[in-house]
């Protein structure tokens, strides 16, 4: 049976015999904060959709489904993050499409979007194109595809967007570099009306950022680090949304880390401009104290900001101003890391971490409910075009099945990731994903967990 | 006390009120005709300097020599470092030699403490980037103990390049540990956001210089012009060099070397009976050979190598966890 209609058309991953086969999750928490959904009962998959919801015991297995225990564990639809670095093509020594779209599978994520700062940039269809066949061998779940923005993400000449679009760019970013001209994305603002797509950015003004390497602050000021100011990205993110307002585009904010940020996208949102932004699980629970040791495990780009910034991201993440977590997983050898901390390439890993960081740090203690984290961590694609997954007859089958009450130490059993850099590495966590229903087609199990009988 | 030394926070007043007692020990030691004792006799001390450094790199050479320990030193032209070998790499390698002590110069923040995770070694930070330099904080301590007497209550500016400088940082902390009132002054551009949170004041000029009992000035790198940080070094000494008009009679003054004359200070306070710095260039060698015995020595322990130095109190310390 053939994923057909169930997947945005632009997003690719490995078809095998499991679409569209029956699983029966008996006896779970449903959850679905959108549509209010939070009882006990029956998921039926079948044909790569949610074909029915039941009472606990009350739906029957088809031939040939598999059953899962679902008792004690909750349904949610799993989770989309509209930025992951993937690695491939250049450096799959530190991740591939298939460990990366398993670390993610594992982590609860139905579909990912990668960045195209690769080996060679992704600024080319022949090049986006090579990428997407690859998927199609690699990628255990939906993978989507950006293209940069400019050339080499030089940062000077745009790249053939409207080509790339009709490629399958998923959207236009030049993650990791800002766009530095503010005529040129002006022009890419301007030929988003020909091309499409939204731009995602990463916002920095280098003369500001310099060489810095963690956030201006009380801790770098101790340290005598080189640092990064907060006005550095909120400069640009009001930049960007004031060029955005003017010339009507949609654009959306990766990596939000200072206050002023979320400051600027909500005026941006009360003049009606079209954004969208996203914070990272990292950003949302750690400090720049936490650079304090120089642990190159807390070094990535925006760094880490005050606790003031922190509460900030997360009233953000709550009112909405922040429409989504994403992981900015950034996956790097352990040579790159294992160095001073201001020679160490900046980016920490997130995809196997995101919801139990989350759960553990801000819904246990009570500071955001599940549904909205839930809420936060499915809507990531939105600002892309992807459908939000949803546990209810008819969606297609994106579902997570997750221990809210299991503990689990980071690293423990080490990663899917090919790479180890975790920010949360030895930190014990609550809520463990067990199993993961992406597309239509069960993308992970649990090593531990136990199949249910197959019939 | 620790058994590293990468920053002046793992000293305690205690701790550091007897490496400065045990440097005037030394201080003996150093007048006599043959300097040397037999304290470290048969252990290895390495100096990696990753960086040029005349005063640093000498003094801890010569206080290894005056405490008879084997004494290897690596900079890094034409060492392993020069061909690409990884800091990790080359501390693994050094190990094998089974160091006592390892005394590391980096232009990197946190390589000391790198190199504690890597090695066994007791290991002494003589300069991580902008971030720290204990032992020039040490030997400033007792070279103006030695003029002064105590040092609580005294007010200390330093005034200069704080953002950039090693030496301010450990001095802030020192300083202010041993009781004294510190305050930085200098271009804002040179004065890091939130450096208040060591415990120091911040002026940006010069207004108030007369409540100082001791002016420590910082070296005025030339490089600094290019990155806008100062538009001119004409501008900067207008501003912020110390002179003989701003120096007052009874202020004492600091400088933690090499001095541009004529930049941060004027001639004739260099050579005034009010500079203290020839002695801070003479208090390097007993406060070094403090710091290496008080670490290596302080309780016992002997034996090339040791794993586990015991501590200044008799105490056994383990290693600390990576």
């Amino acid at each position: 049976m053939s994923a057909q209609g169930l997947l945005h058309p632009a997003l690719e991953r490995v078809e095998t015999a499991e679409v569209g086969r029956a699983v029966l999750i008996r006896g779970a928490r449903l959850v679905d904060p959108r549509s209010g959904l939070d009882r006990e009962g029956d998921v039926l998959v079948r044909g790569g959709r949610i074909a029915e919801l039941g009472e606990s015991g009350a739906l029957e297995a088809p031939d040939g489904a598999e059953l899962v225990r679902g008792e004690g564990l909750t349904a949610l639809p799993a989770f989309v993050d509209p930025h992951v670095h993937l690695r491939t093509p250049g450096r799959e020594d530190e991740e591939d499409l298939d460990s990366g779209t398993r670390a993610a599978s594992a982590g609860g994520y139905c579909a990912v979007i990668a960045m195209p700062n690769t080996e060679p940039v992704v600024d080319c269809a022949p090049v986006l194109g090579a990428l997407r066949e690859r998927a199609r061998a690699e990628a255990r779940i939906p993978t989507g595809f950006t293209a940069a923005i400019t050339r080499g993400q030089a940062g000077q000449d745009l790249t053939e967007m409207a080509e790339l679009a009709d490629a399958g760019a998923f959207a236009f970013t030049d993650d990791g570099l800002p766009v530095r001209s503010a005529g040129v994305m002006r022009q890419a603002l301007q030929y988003q009306k020909l091309a499409g797509r939204t731009l995602a950015l990463h916002e920095e003004e280098p003369s500001l950022s310099r060489d810095g390497g963690m956030h201006e602050g009380a801790a770098s000021a101790a340290l005598g680090l080189a640092a990064i100011p907060s006005v550095s990205e909120s400069s640009m993110v009001a930049r960007d949304v004031l060029l955005a307002r003017h010339e009507e585009g949609r654009i959306h904010v990766q990596h939000v880390s200072a206050r002023e940020s979320v400051e600027a996208i909500e005026r941006g949102l009360a003049d009606g401009v079209e954004v969208t932004a996203e914070a990272s699980p990292h950003h949302l629970l750690l400090t720049e104290d936490h650079v304090r040791e120089l642990d190159t495990h807390f070094k990535m780009n925006p760094p880490l900001r005050s606790e003031d910034d922190r509460r900030a991201l997360i009233d953000g993440l709550r009112s909405g101003t922040l429409s989504c977590v994403a992981t900015d997983h950034a996956p790097h050898s352990p040579e790159e890391k294992e160095q001073p901390f201001e020679l160490a390439p900046m980016g920490v890993t997130g995809l196997e971490t995101a919801f139990s960081a989350l759960y553990t740090d801000l819904v246990e203690p009570g500071v955001l409910d599940l549904g909205l984290l839930v809420e936060r961590m499915t809507s990531g694609g939105e600002p892309f075009g992807l459908e939000i997954p949803r546990i209810e007859p008819g969606a297609p089958a994106n579902l997570c099945l997750v221990d809210l009450g299991a503990e689990w130490e980071v690293g423990e059993g080490g990663y899917e990731s090919r790479s180890a850099n975790c920010a949360f590495a030895g930190r014990r966590l609550r809520g463990r994903v067990r199993l993961t229903v992406a597309g239509g087609q069960v993308a992970y199990r649990e090593r531990s967990f136990a199949v249910g009988a197959v019939r | 006390m620790n058994r590293h030394l990468l920053s002046v926070d793992d000293l305690s007043r205690e701790d550091i009120e007897r490496l400065l007692d045990r440097a005037a020990s030394f201080a003996e030691v150093s007048g006599r005709e043959i300097k040397k004792v037999p304290t470290l006799r048969g252990r290895t001390v390495i100096n990696v300097f990753y960086e040029s450094s005349t005063r640093t790199s000498s003094s801890f050479e010569l206080a290894a020599k005056r405490l008879s320990a084997d004494l290897v030193s690596i900079k890094a032209q034409g060492s392993a470092v020069d061909k690409g070998e990884s800091l990790k790499d080359t501390v693994q390698t050094l190990s094998a030699y089974d160091p006592a002590a390892i005394v590391i110069r980096s232009p990197h923040a946190g390589a000391a403490a790198l190199v504690a995770r890597w090695s066994a070694a007791s290991v002494i930070n003589a300069g991580d980037g902008k971030h720290e330099h204990p032992t020039q904080a040490l030997l400033d301590l007792y070279a103006l103990r030695r003029r002064v007497g105590p040092l609580e209550g005294l007010k200390l500016w330093i005034v200069g390049d704080v953002m950039h400088s090693r030496v301010a940082r450990s001095g802030i902390l020192a300083f202010s540990r041993m009781g004294c009132e510190v305050t930085v002054c200098g271009p804002p551009t040179l004065i890091p956001r939130g450096i208040e949170s060591l415990g120091c004041r911040v002026r940006y000029t010069l207004d108030d210089l007369a409540e100082a009992d001791v002016v420590y000035a910082l070296r005025m790198q030339s490089e600094r012009m290019e990155g806008s940080f100062v538009p001119s070094l004409r501008e900067y000494a207008g501003r912020y060099q110390i002179d003989g008009r701003r120096l007052g009679a009874g202020q004492l003054l600091m400088h933690p070397g090499p001095v541009n004359r004529g930049v941060e200070l004027a001639a004739e306070v260099i050579d005034s009976p009010q500079a203290l710095i020839v002695e801070q260039v003479e208090s390097g060698v007993v406060v070094r050979m403090a710091v290496l015995y008080e670490l290596l020595a302080g309780g016992g322990g002997s034996g090339a190598g040791e794993r586990r130095a015991a501590g200044p109190l008799g105490e056994t310390t383990e290693p600390q966890p990576a």
